[in-house]
């Protein structure tokens, strides 16, 4: 009898620990959802009065009196443009190497701890050794070029995991049947293999371009701080030895020294608007890699 | 026949060229600890280890300058391990949720918010938290120190915000990496728990979570490091005093450190900063080496 009302107590307990930790697990998983919904919300009505067309098309001029960003947009895309143009190749490359030539072994470990380490440290970092490295010892000072160079380090572990994945999800048949047909290693890794790999590569580099459009730290002593518009289509080349600020910089300024909350909302609008559909243009491939998988 | 030695000329070069872009992350890596090392080394001799590791007060410019990087340091720790300590059973709680007790449908709506909630770049969080959590701390702190002479008030700009905004930056790769730990526990154990008479939470708790451990501590290794690393959005919100890490302090770390006086730093200062920059790294290189020996682990043992 004794024992009985004791296991009834326990069971009681139990229920109680139970219904208090089903709580808190639904109540972890609502916060992610309304801190997304808040930040997305606050973003949008602070944002929306600051972002029209001027804005996004004229620079930052006291005299003028306008604040606008068209600078930094053309500085973010000359970026993204000079790191990937980089990056993605020597990525591949590396992915290729290790998915398809290298034998297992000491390189290969050696490869891959580097490119474990790589990614694992911070922007801050990155930038330190692009101002040392690129900037000063290589002179390129604070330029968009120095910024790129910086960013390649950043942003090659990505692609090259993300090759590999593709890669692997290659059936082996694919190469048994090209070497086979007589096709040389290289043949059949430009014809059957690349193309066979390519949504995940692709992914890879939207995912890389994602992380470069949020990037402050590795971009604030590289590339600088520089807002000024190319006025003419040849003015644009020089542009990649001069400094130049990113949205993401532009942003910190205003919220810090030059105290524009306002102007700084907006890039964060846009800047919102840009990395979501980065992510939803990556899931849209992965799914769409996924499909053609499962057939 | 000219084809045929064409195409045998890029057979050949074609693997070269792959090790060459596969060997540059060694290069890569190399020669960042080499820097790292020269550059921050000097500042050791010059200034002294115990005075520059050990030194509390910070005063760079002043005319007898002092560059004591401990309470530096100390914030970087104390704030990491503060924001692990919200953000792991926040994020460990809700990989639960997204794998063990969600639906579809729930979870077709947690889990792009926690991938979208890691898709913002830092300086749109740190922007957020100077806009709504310094207010929100400045209205505590007033409450708080309303009769303390010693107090430094800090307008909100403080350690706790620091905390707050890098719990909700690690969030999503604790989410992530612990669900998919989770995601890996073959089913028979829960099976076998829920036979015996457990409940589905008391399987979750006593069986699924102990049997994904390794891959949730790879989760929270991970944060760690991503804490320890984040700079912008903590350099806005943290305030920026040298100071002892307590709650209501304005705080550095080491990278808001970095972030905030290498635009104009010269000299031993300058110096001084690259020896912040080879302390960070020398923290990052520690949790890089722990991490990479959790995932050899997590691999031998599935």
């Amino acid at each position: 009898m004794h024992n009985l009302s004791n296991v009834q107590l326990t069971g009681k307990r139990r229920k109680m620990t139970d219904s208090v930790l089903y709580f808190l697990i639904y109540l972890c998983a609502a916060f992610s959802v309304f801190l997304l919904a808040a930040i997305i919300i606050y973003v949008f009505l602070r944002g929306i009065r600051n972002v029209n067309w001027g804005f996004l098309t004229s620079v930052t001029s006291a005299r003028r009196g306008t604040v606008g960003i068209a600078g930094n947009i053309v500085n973010t895309v000359m970026i993204i443009f000079l790191t990937m143009i980089l990056a993605t190749p020597i990525g591949v490359g590396a992915a290729i190497y290790l998915n398809e030539y290298a034998k297992p072994g000491r390189l290969v470990n050696l490869i891959e701890f580097a490119t474990e380490t790589l990614s694992g440290i911070p922007s801050i970092i990155f930038g330190l050794f692009g101002m040392m490295f690129f900037g000063q010892t290589l002179g390129l000072g604070y330029s968009l070029l120095t910024g790129s160079l910086t960013l390649i380090l950043m942003v090659l572990p990505q692609i090259t995991r993300n090759t590999q994945e593709a890669l692997k999800t290659v059936p082996d048949s694919y190469r048994q049947g090209a070497v086979g047909l007589g096709s040389g290693k290289w043949h059949t890794i430009r014809t059957i293999l690349l193309p066979s790999a390519m949504p995940g590569i692709v992914t890879g580099v939207i995912l890389a371009i994602g992380r470069i459009v949020g990037e402050s730290a590795a971009l604030l002593f590289t590339a600088g701080s520089a807002k000024t518009l190319p006025k003419t289509l040849a003015a644009f080349f020089p542009k990649v030895f001069q400094s130049g600020g990113t949205m993401t910089v532009q942003l910190y300024l205003f919220a810090t020294s030059e105290g524009k909350f306002d102007a700084a909302f907006g890039i964060a609008l846009v800047l919102l608007i840009l990395v979501f559909l980065i992510n939803l243009g990556t899931k849209r491939l992965a799914a769409r890699f996924d499909v053609m998988r499962k057939k | 026949m000219k084809n045929k030695v064409k195409k045998n000329a890029a057979e050949a070069s074609a693997r070269y060229i792959a090790a060459f872009c596969a060997v540059i992350a060694i290069f890569a890596v190399v020669s960042i600890t080499v820097y790292m090392i020269i550059k921050g080394t000097p500042a050791f001799a010059s200034v002294g280890v115990p005075e520059l590791l050990l030194g509390t007060i910070w005063k760079p410019t002043a005319a007898k300058p002092a560059y004591g990087i401990f309470y530096i340091i100390l914030s970087s720790v104390a704030g990491t391990a503060a924001s692990v300590l919200i953000g792991v059973p926040v994020g460990l709680l809700t990989a639960v949720f997204l794998t063990e007790i969600s639906n579809r449908h729930l979870a077709a709506v947690v889990q792009p918010a926690v991938e979208l909630l890691a898709a913002i770049p830092s300086v749109i969080y740190g922007l957020l938290g100077l806009m709504l959590l310094n207010p929100f701390m400045y209205r505590l702190e007033k409450i708080f120190f309303a009769s303390s002479d010693t107090h430094q008030f800090t307008g909100g700009s403080n350690m706790i915000s620091a905390v707050i905004v890098l719990a909700v930056m690690i969030l999503p790769t604790v989410v992530s990496v612990s669900a998919s730990a989770i995601r890996s526990v073959p089913d028979d154990l829960r099976a076998a728990s829920l036979a015996l008479g457990a409940s589905r939470i008391q399987t979750i708790f006593k069986v699924t979570i102990p049997a994904a451990k390794s891959g949730i501590m790879t989760g929270v290794v991970l944060g760690i490091g991503r804490a320890l690393g984040e700079a912008m959005a903590i350099n806005m919100v943290a305030g920026g005093s040298v100071n002892l890490p307590l709650p209501f302090n304005s705080v550095r770390f080491l990278t808001t450190q970095l972030v905030s006086e290498m635009g104009y730093a010269e000299g031993v200062h300058r110096q001084v900063l690259f020896s912040v920059g080879l302390v960070l790294y020398v923290f990052i290189m520690i949790v890089n080496l722990v991490l990479q020996k959790l995932r050899k682990e997590a691999k031998e043992n599935a």
